[in-house]
């Protein structure tokens, strides 16, 4: 939006959850964070993950949504549940392929990450983004990161031939086009 | 008096430690009307001091607003940075002075009778014991508008000699190795040089914690192609990018830099030219160098040989190459040496004074770089002069309206203050923003001290673990209640603005000075009717000396975003790299080469307590904590200390993860949750220092002081570890691990 992207660098990240405390401080759902940040194994290793919303194009989340609660913007954003149609039945925190939806006990919805709305849908970055210490979460221009990063981005995610195209971009090393996570995405299967 | 009151429980109860989870105003309404102001200013934490823009609505700070404008960070912060603002309001803050009950206990007292028994109790101990029987305290998150007021306190208003500051624990090995190497002390290069290096090397670094904005010019030094070597004892965070990394054995690094310094010179990879031309004392380095051959370093610092062969290449094949430091090498009995011997590498190389390359230090605290150059450090006036130099004296006390002869001289430092009051030769102390008892090390030995003192007065926002020896409490104001400057680890001087005013009962920092002044008959030295009288009387204090602010306004630094010294005249557009052209600020204007040699630790490792202990900081909490562990968020980050143990020692232990371990040194024991992880040496283990009594880290460590910079020796102590035989009494109440301390998920959140 406004000419920038979103971008996550999980090798830049150095766990420090300025991103998770800042994610708090977002008007749209304040003292409330969104944003999951893993220590992947903490005995081997210092390695951590951020995750934000990918904000799919064709959103698994809404495709599993018996309420309709689940919107996309025209610009592309995934929403947190309609309050009044969410009936805090989990099936998108299941289904979604990336792991990101929460449903709030206290606030009977699910909520998640709309990528600071109220600030990118007015030309601002998102909190977690701006603020991110090592930039493992970036807003900039898709040209600035092509430009500048020994790695590149792609949108492009399968799960066991499921295809999920997104509007947040992941950077991968320069050798690869898409990311795919299951053995059977590697397979030679009869199609049907 | 100077012992703790009887029933610290209730002075728990009302004046914390206690986390904060809700805003000044609540979550709700910050979302729903907007902010009166937004005022830009800087973090109050560590010596980066990062743009922020503070949301005042009402007299109160709300929120924050990333500043994106400013060029260090950008709109970056750190989880420290992004919620700073939980401060103001807080339910801990002290809003009146408060002073001892017969009882012990404390009681409220109005500001002129706190103020009164103060002054007459430092005069009553003056007229007694002599001037030097008095000492002041003071802090590197001061503004220098203050730290130069304490200075000019202690000298002017009390006489004494003895003033010294918390930066004791943090810069002065590097000060001290900078000045002698270059004749100057400040980070030559600005921050912007780190991307434009062909190689960097951290040694005693943990940048993503400490200095976490740092990480960001080190991972696009990375994506411009350059390497990263990281020097460390722990794998922290920045290691997962390095591309070599150097398990160094703590207290060894001086050792290792000779090891690196060993190949370069066998494989001719110095650069003659400017080691002819612009250094002097080459040869002697040279001569100590020999001996530390690739094989005889690794058996000393645990370094594999071809580790350090590469790291020695890889660091003077680059045409620009950067050395980063902090405290992981300057916390040492040989702290000066350590950092000479970095500097020592960077000359042999010719990487010093140019476009990405350079020697660089990591001033930890928010005014760690300004806070010592103007006076509160117990050898220096302002403008970094030598108090020794009769020029320099003559400067100052001209501008203070004293004579030479009425200057004190140098008086102890931060440590040796406490041992003098341990002594009983000081027997009165008036501190600002210094936590000793949790940040000096041996703490018993501390506590013991403290309770010597005939007077013990404290200025501070909240009641940190020492003030509950004090006397008299000053309720003072929190850093976004003051305006004033600092000077950043670029050697960049910023702007802090006054975004509210003290809550009713507080005050100003600056203001108790002035009335104590007055109160001691030295009121026509104090005529300061606001801080920025301060700051144009230390411009002038500080003309013509290494560290000239003379050039600089606030005006200035807020159109320039900052404004690097030395800047010695208005038009003058300061100075963000130093020793451009290799000119250095000794008077030959050449730079030192300085012979460093290995020593044992003060407290070296033996048959009785056979592990090292090194400490160390985490990303949440700052400093003593004073700050931090008021503070929900960051407090549930990581909310007790724990020690870290490589699973290859905890297996020979017995110890297994999440277990209670005992660590005990020649000092002090303590009981605390094992984090086995395989990301330290296993003939070390770590404790962050945080923490206050029983969780405090400094329990353990010892008094043994560089001889030169007198930096306590926190990173290298001896110790053994067992299984506790039961969890201490104050795990009952702890609140759950944070992320980083839990044990590895056996499930993945629902990857399909």
């Amino acid at each position: 939006m406004f000419g920038r992207q979103f971008f996550i660098d999980p090798s830049r990240c150095i766990g420090c959850e300025a991103c998770v405390n800042a994610c708090a401080e977002c008007d749209n759902h304040r003292g409330e964070s969104m944003i999951h940040l893993d220590f992947i194994d903490r005995r081997q290793t210092i390695a951590t993950v951020p995750s934000v919303c990918m904000h799919c194009d064709d959103p698994t989340c809404a495709q599993v949504c018996p309420a309709d609660a689940i919107k996309k913007t025209e610009d592309g954003v995934v929403q947190s549940s309609l309050k009044p149609r969410c009936i805090s039945c989990s099936n998108c925190v299941l289904a979604c392929p990336f792991g990101i939806p929460k449903v709030m006990v206290r606030q009977e919805q699910m909520m998640k990450c709309d990528m600071c709305y109220d600030r990118t849908s007015v030309g601002k970055k998102p909190m977690c983004a701006t603020v991110c210490p090592s930039q493992a979460l970036s807003y900039v221009p898709l040209e600035e990161i092509l430009k500048g990063r020994r790695e590149k981005p792609t949108n492009v995610f399968f799960f066991g031939k499921q295809k999920v195209t997104t509007k947040v971009y992941m950077m991968v090393p320069q050798t690869m086009d898409a990311v795919s996570v299951d053995v059977v995405d590697y397979m030679w299967e009869e199609q049907a | 008096m100077a012992k703790a009151p009887q029933h610290p429980e209730s002075l728990v109860e009302r004046y914390g430690p206690n986390p904060s989870y809700t805003p000044s105003g609540g979550w709700q309404k910050g979302s729903e009307a907007p902010p009166d102001r937004l005022v830009k200013t800087h973090c109050c934490f560590c010596g980066q001091q990062c743009g922020i823009k503070l949301k005042v609505r009402e007299n109160r700070v709300v929120g924050f607003e990333p500043w994106e404008e400013f060029p260090f960070n950008e709109g970056k912060l750190c989880p420290k940075g992004v919620k700073r603002y939980m401060q103001n309001e807080h339910p801990d803050r002290l809003l009146s002075p408060l002073m001892r009950a017969p009882s012990g206990d404390f009681r409220e007292a109005k500001w002129d009778e706190a103020l009164d028994f103060t002054a007459q109790s430092l005069r009553a101990i003056q007229e007694k014991h002599g001037k030097d029987a008095v000492a002041i305290y003071g802090g590197a998150s001061l503004t220098s508008e203050k730290s130069y007021l304490l200075g000019k306190f202690a000298r002017v208003a009390l006489g004494t000699r003895h003033i010294d500051y918390n930066g004791r624990l943090c810069m002065v090995s590097a000060g001290t190795a900078y000045k002698m190497a270059f004749g100057v002390d400040r980070s030559p290069n600005p921050w912007s040089d780190i991307p434009k290096a062909h190689v960097v090397l951290v040694t005693g670094a943990n940048v993503a914690e400490c200095a976490p904005i740092t990480t960001d010019y080190i991972w696009r030094m990375r994506d411009n192609g350059g390497k990263l070597i990281v020097i460390d004892p722990r794998m922290t965070p920045i290691t997962r990018n390095a591309d070599l990394y150097l398990p160094v054995r703590p207290g060894t690094d001086v050792a290792l830099m000779l090891g690196l310094l060993h190949v370069v010179l066998r494989d001719n990879l110095t650069d003659p030219k400017f080691i002819a031309d612009h250094t002097v004392g080459f040869e002697e380095v040279e001569a100590s160098a020999r001996p530390w051959t690739p094989h005889q370093t690794a058996e000393l610092t645990g370094v594999p040989p071809d580790a350090i062969e590469k790291a020695a290449r890889l660091f003077a094949g680059a045409d620009r190459a950067i050395a980063l430091h902090a405290r992981g090498i300057e916390h040492q009995s040989k702290g000066v040496e350590n950092v000479l011997s970095v500097i020592n590498l960077c000359l042999a190389t010719g990487n010093i004074g140019r476009e990405g390359a350079g020697c660089m230090m990591i001033t930890g605290q928010g005014n760690g770089q300004g806070g010592r150059e103007h006076g509160q450090k117990c050898d220096q006036l302002p403008g970094q002069r030598s108090i020794s130099d009769p020029a320099a004296r003559e400067h100052v006390a001209k501008v203070w309206g004293i004579t030479p002869d009425e200057m004190p001289q140098a008086g102890l430092s931060a440590m040796e203050i406490m041992e003098a009051i341990h002594r009983g030769e000081i027997k009165g102390l008036l501190s600002m923003c210094f936590n000793p008892l949790v940040s000096l090390p041996d703490s018993n030995y501390v506590r013991e001290a403290l309770e010597k003192l005939e007077f013990f007065g404290v200025v501070d926002f909240f009641l940190s673990e020492t003030a509950h020896h004090a006397d008299v409490v000053l309720a003072g104001s929190l850093q976004e209640e003051e305006e004033g400057i600092v000077c950043t680890a670029e050697g960049r001087v910023v702007h802090i603005q006054q975004a509210v005013t003290p809550p009713e009962g507080a005050r100003n920092d600056w203001a108790i000075y002035v009335d104590l002044a007055k109160r001691l008959g030295k009121e026509k030295f104090f005529p300061y009717k606001a801080p920025r009288e301060i700051f144009d009387e230390l411009r002038e204090a500080s003309r013509g000396g290494p560290a000239d602010y003379f050039g600089i306004s606030y005006e200035k630094v807020d159109r320039e975003m900052g404004v690097f010294w030395p800047c010695p005249t208005e038009d003058h557009p300061g100075t963000p790299r130093l020793f451009e052209g290799a000119k250095f600020f000794h008077k030959d204007g050449k730079a030192r080469f300085l012979v460093t040699e290995y020593r044992p630790s003060g407290d070296p490792v033996d048959e009785t307590h056979p592990i090292y202990l090194t400490t160390g900081r985490v990303v949440s909490h700052y400093l003593s904590g004073t700050q931090t562990r008021r503070i929900g968020a960051l407090v549930d980050q990581y909310p007790v200390p724990r020690v870290e143990i490589h699973p290859r020692l905890a297996e020979a232990c017995g110890i297994a993860n999440e277990n209670w371990v005992t660590v005990t040194t020649k000092r002090s024991a303590m009981t605390l949750q094992a984090l086995v992880v395989k990301t330290i040496r296993p003939d070390t283990v770590f404790i962050p220092y945080h923490w206050a009594g029983l969780q405090s880290a400094n329990q353990l460590t010892h008094r043994t002081l560089d001889p030169r910079s007198k930096i306590p020796e926190f990173k290298v102590s001896a110790c053994r570890i067992e299984k506790a035989a039961a969890a201490p009494d104050w795990a009952r109440d702890a609140k759950p691990p944070g992320r980083s301390q839990r044990a590895p998920k056996r499930e993945l959140r629902v990857i399909q």
